[in-house]
Formats: C-alpha cells, structure tokens, sequence
C-alpha cells in the first residue's frame, strides 16, 4: 500500500515536472505578446478533443493533440483577417468547442468518461507510459524552443521589424502556435481543460518582477511553476483536495506574495 | 551614362497603388530613391505615407505597379509607435543584439556614434522618446544599412531632441554612405536635411529640393492658406502650416490656441 501510494506520488511529479519546465517559457512567450486568449481557445479545442476520441473510439490522447494541432492551425489562418477582432474570434471558437463537446459526450452517454477529469485534470490517473510520452514531447517542445529562441523573441517584441530583418515571421509564428497546442494537449491530464492557461500565464507573471533578461525570466517561470507543483502536491496529499487545482492556486499564491514583496522591497 | 550601366537608384518604385478592401489608399506612385541622399516623405493624416514605407519595406505588396530593389540590398527600419510590453525584461543591448549580427562595426562603437553608450544597460521601458529612436536608430545601424527607413521618427521627441536626431540622420549620408528615406508629417526642422522632398496625399501631389515644394501650389494647397515658408538666419528651412490640432506624444490629438504676435502665428499645444 505504502509502496503504492510512493509510486503515485512520484508519478504524479514526473507528470508535473515535464508540464511545468515547458509551461514556464511557453508561458513567458504568451505573456509578452498578450496571447492569453490563445492558450484558452486552444485548451477548449482539446476538449472537443476528449469528445471525439471517445466517439470515434480513438486514442483520447491522440484526438486531443489532433484537435489542438487543428485549432492552432486555425487560429493562425484567422489572425490573418481583420473583419472581427482577434479576441472575438477566440471566443467564438473556444466556446463553440467547448459546448460542442459538451453535446457529443451528452450524446453518447459513455459512463467510463470522468468529465471532471479533463476538465480539471486527473493527475493521479497518468501512467508510466503517459509519462514517458509527456517527457518526450516536454522535452523537443523545449529543444525546438531553444533554437527559435531568437527569432521568436525579435517578434513578439516588433512583428515588422523582425520581419524587415529577414525573419520568416509567418514560419515562427505558426511554430509557437503548434508548441503551445502540443503542450495544451500533453498537459490536459495535469491540470484540465480549463485550468492549463493559468500553469503558463501565472508562473511567467511571477518571474517578470525578478528577471533581467527574457531568457531569466522563462528560466524563472520554469522554476516558480516547479516550487508551485511542489507546494500543490504537498497540499493535495495533506488535506486530500484535487491537485491540478491545488498547484493552480499555489502558482496564484506565488504572485501574489511576490508582488507583495516587491511593494515591501520599494 | 552611369558607370557599369548598373542603376543609379537603390530602390525604384513605378507607378505603385494599393487598394484595401475596395479603399484607395495610394494611386500611382513612383519614386526613385536614390545613393546618398535624404529623401523626406510629408503629407497629411491618412496621406498613406506609412503604407508607402511598408511597401518599400516589404512588408506590404502594392496592387497595381512595379518596384524594383536593388539586389542584396541591407535595410534598415526605424519603425514608427515603438513600444515594448512592460513585462518583458529587456536591456537596450539585448534589444538591439537581437538584430542583425555585428558586422564591421561592433556594439559599443554603434552605442557611441548613436550617442547612447550610457543606456547600454537600462532597461528599455524606462528611455525617454527620444533615448528610444536612438536605440532603433542603433539597431537599425548595426546592420550596416545601405537605406535607412524611418517612419515619424520624431514623434514623442522633444525639439532639442529632434533637430539633434536630424543633425545624426544629416551626418550618416557622409560617414556611412548611407541613403535615407523619411516619413514625416509634421515639417519643421526636416527640409533643412533633406536633398528631396515628395508631398504625398494619396498621389505624388509634387516633390522636388525643398524649396521648390514649400513654393508648389499643390503643397500650400494641401497645408492650407495659411502655409508660411520662412528661412531663418541659419538658413534652415523652418516650415510653419497651418494645423487645427496638435498631437501629444501619444499621438492623442489635442486643442491649440493661436497666438498671434508680431503677424506670425503660432501654435501652441496644450
């Protein structure tokens, strides 16, 4: 039993670790170029995703992807028009998903389905194999990262200029998208549909009152989303509450103590 | 001819226009912009003299004529409303390193010709408008540009601050061989730098030497009656025309009261 309850407990932090070292610079990214509304849209599409896998009877895990890999490929032909508002639009299409989803699970009244757990994330759920496959993609996410670390960067601070200075603007634009939607979709089971944005915004939020640098401040969201999982998983397992919710409002302690000490230090 | 039969133009724009969802926004354009020299864009409000920079920039494709760049030709862009999220931490030297790579010049001897070697470490958020445009002008520079595009890049400047940032601008065409393209819709201290002029509201409305355009019909027409062109002792072209409203260095638009004294008039912001 106890045996058990260590093996839970550690893949439950393996699971975490690879969503919390992605999160944290996919997140920095987000925050600097307002993209929030981004990372919502797409985790709602994922949810359109859990409903498909399970109509068709297909690998959720791979509906799920698909569908975030979809929706970001979407979202990039959109941003390209200018009859309505970029924000509108992303509300048109994460609800749309969302109550769509909603239908199609309705619809089909599969029992075995805990809609609870894609909404909120079933962490304790993850297998040793779920986890090898979250590890593999964290980790070229991160790589693919570090190489369009610059040109990326150039972008999200001035698309025009960046574009003069010869970089494919479009190519990296639409990498981020694709970076964002496969962590969304690799993440779903750490913290749900509906809680995903926050594991990148509120980390990244967090390091910008103590970086210097953009490359300090995506190691520091990185570093402040582990301490988050650390204090959330000791929380959960203490007072026996749901722990994709209880690392979110870890993260949301975090600021909010670090903006605290920042008004004490000034 | 020229020698080597090559071009004598870096880049050459003929007979441009551009429709936007059925809107006019430039009609027959063209321009050459040429080695060494200044070529300063004026005009009104929604003349599309930003749109005009982007299509030679690139950035944006004309509907309608033809442009022609010079092969390889290095460009570099001092874009206009520059502002970078407060929560982005980033150093004047990491901003402009993100540009192109150091090439005969490297960083600090950019720094120095740019006057800006003091802000090396500051944070970018905390420069003033001017400190800003010498920290693009910088970037751009770093590039080693054959044409340096500059959209506005007086806006939010102080005076003090605008007549040095044009006296830098007058100073690269000689020590970098370098051509510069303007955008400008506010005239003062422009004309005095500049080797051509081109009015644009939609249309080339006229260009030529800067005195030749202050004197156009079309140009007084388009500032209104109330154009002046005086020259002062220095011989600097100072251009006074009539505005119904300034800009604060927002670009909100804001009242202004006239003052006349001594027959001038002045506008003063408020």
């Amino acid at each position: 039993m106890d045996d058990f309850f260590l093996k839970t407990l550690l893949n439950t932090f393996l699971a975490g670790l690879a969503v919390v070292l992605v999160a944290g610079p996919l997140g920095s990214f987000m925050v600097w170029r307002r993209m929030a509304y981004f990372g919502d849209t797409l985790s709602h599409s994922a949810w359109l995703g859990v409903a498909i896998g399970v109509i068709a009877g297909i690998n959720i895990n791979l509906s799920i992807l698909l569908l975030c890999l979809a929706a970001a490929t979407l979202m990039f032909l959109f941003q390209k028009q200018n009859q309505l508002g970029n924000d509108t639009l992303l509300g048109i299409l994460a609800h749309s998903a969302l109550a769509l989803g909603m239908i199609l699970l309705a619809s089909v009244n599969n029992t075995s389905i805990k809609v609870e757990a894609y909404l909120f994330g079933d962490i304790l759920a993850v297998s040793q194999s779920d986890i090898a496959l979250m590890w593999l993609m964290c980790v070229s996410i991160l790589l693919l990262l570090i190489k369009i670390w610059k040109p990326l960067l150039s972008l999200s601070i001035h698309k025009e200029l960046a574009q003069v200075e010869g970089v494919n603007v479009g190519l990296y634009g639409f990498l981020y998208l694709l970076m964002l939607a496969s962590l969304i979709a690799v993440s779903i089971k750490v913290v749900g549909v509906l809680l995903i944005t926050a594991l990148m915004i509120i980390p990244a939020a967090t390091a910008r009152c103590f970086a210097r640098s953009p490359k300090q401040m995506a190691m520091m969201a990185a570093m402040i989303g582990f301490i988050a999982l650390v204090i959330g998983m000791a929380a959960s397992s203490q007072w026996d509450i749901p722990i994709g919710p209880s690392i979110v409002v870890s993260a949301a302690g975090l600021f909010l103590s670090s903006q605290l000490l920042i008004k004490l230090l000034r | 001819m020229k020698q080597h039969n090559s071009p004598n133009y870096l880049i050459r724009l003929d007979n441009i226009g551009l429709n936007i969802s059925g809107r006019e926004i430039l009609r027959k354009v063209s321009l050459d912009v040429l080695p060494k020299s200044v070529l300063t864009i004026i005009g009104p409000n929604g003349a599309g003299k930003s749109t005009l920079l982007k299509i030679v920039l690139g950035l944006y494709r004309a509907t309608t004529g033809k442009i022609i760049r010079q092969p390889n030709i290095r460009i570099g862009y001092v874009p206009q409303k520059f502002r970078i999220d407060p929560l982005l931490p980033l150093t004047v030297e990491d901003f402009i390193r993100l540009g192109k790579p150091e090439r005969q010049f490297s960083l600090l001897d950019i720094l120095a010709e740019t006057g800006i070697s003091h802000l090396q470490h500051q944070d970018i958020q905390q420069l003033s408008g001017g400190e800003l445009q010498r920290v693009l002008l910088a970037r751009a520079l770093l590039g080693e540009p054959e044409l340096l595009v500059l959209d506005e890049p007086a806006q939010g400047v102080d005076i003090t601050g605008q007549s040095e940032l044009y006296g830098l601008l007058a100073q690269l065409k000689h020590s970098r061989s370098c051509s510069v393209l303007l955008v400008s819709h506010d005239l003062h201290l422009v004309m005095a730098s500049s080797d051509k002029v081109l009015c644009l509201n939609k249309h080339v409305c006229c260009s030529g030497h800067p005195e030749d355009v202050s004197r156009h019909p079309e140009y007084l027409q388009l500032f209104g009656g109330n154009a002046l062109t005086q020259y002062d002792v220095n011989g600097l072209a100072v251009y006074t025309h009539h505005h119904d409203h300034c800009h604060d260095s927002r670009g909100n638009i804001i009242t202004v009261t006239e003052n006349k004294k001594d027959g001038k008039t002045k506008l003063t912001c408020e």
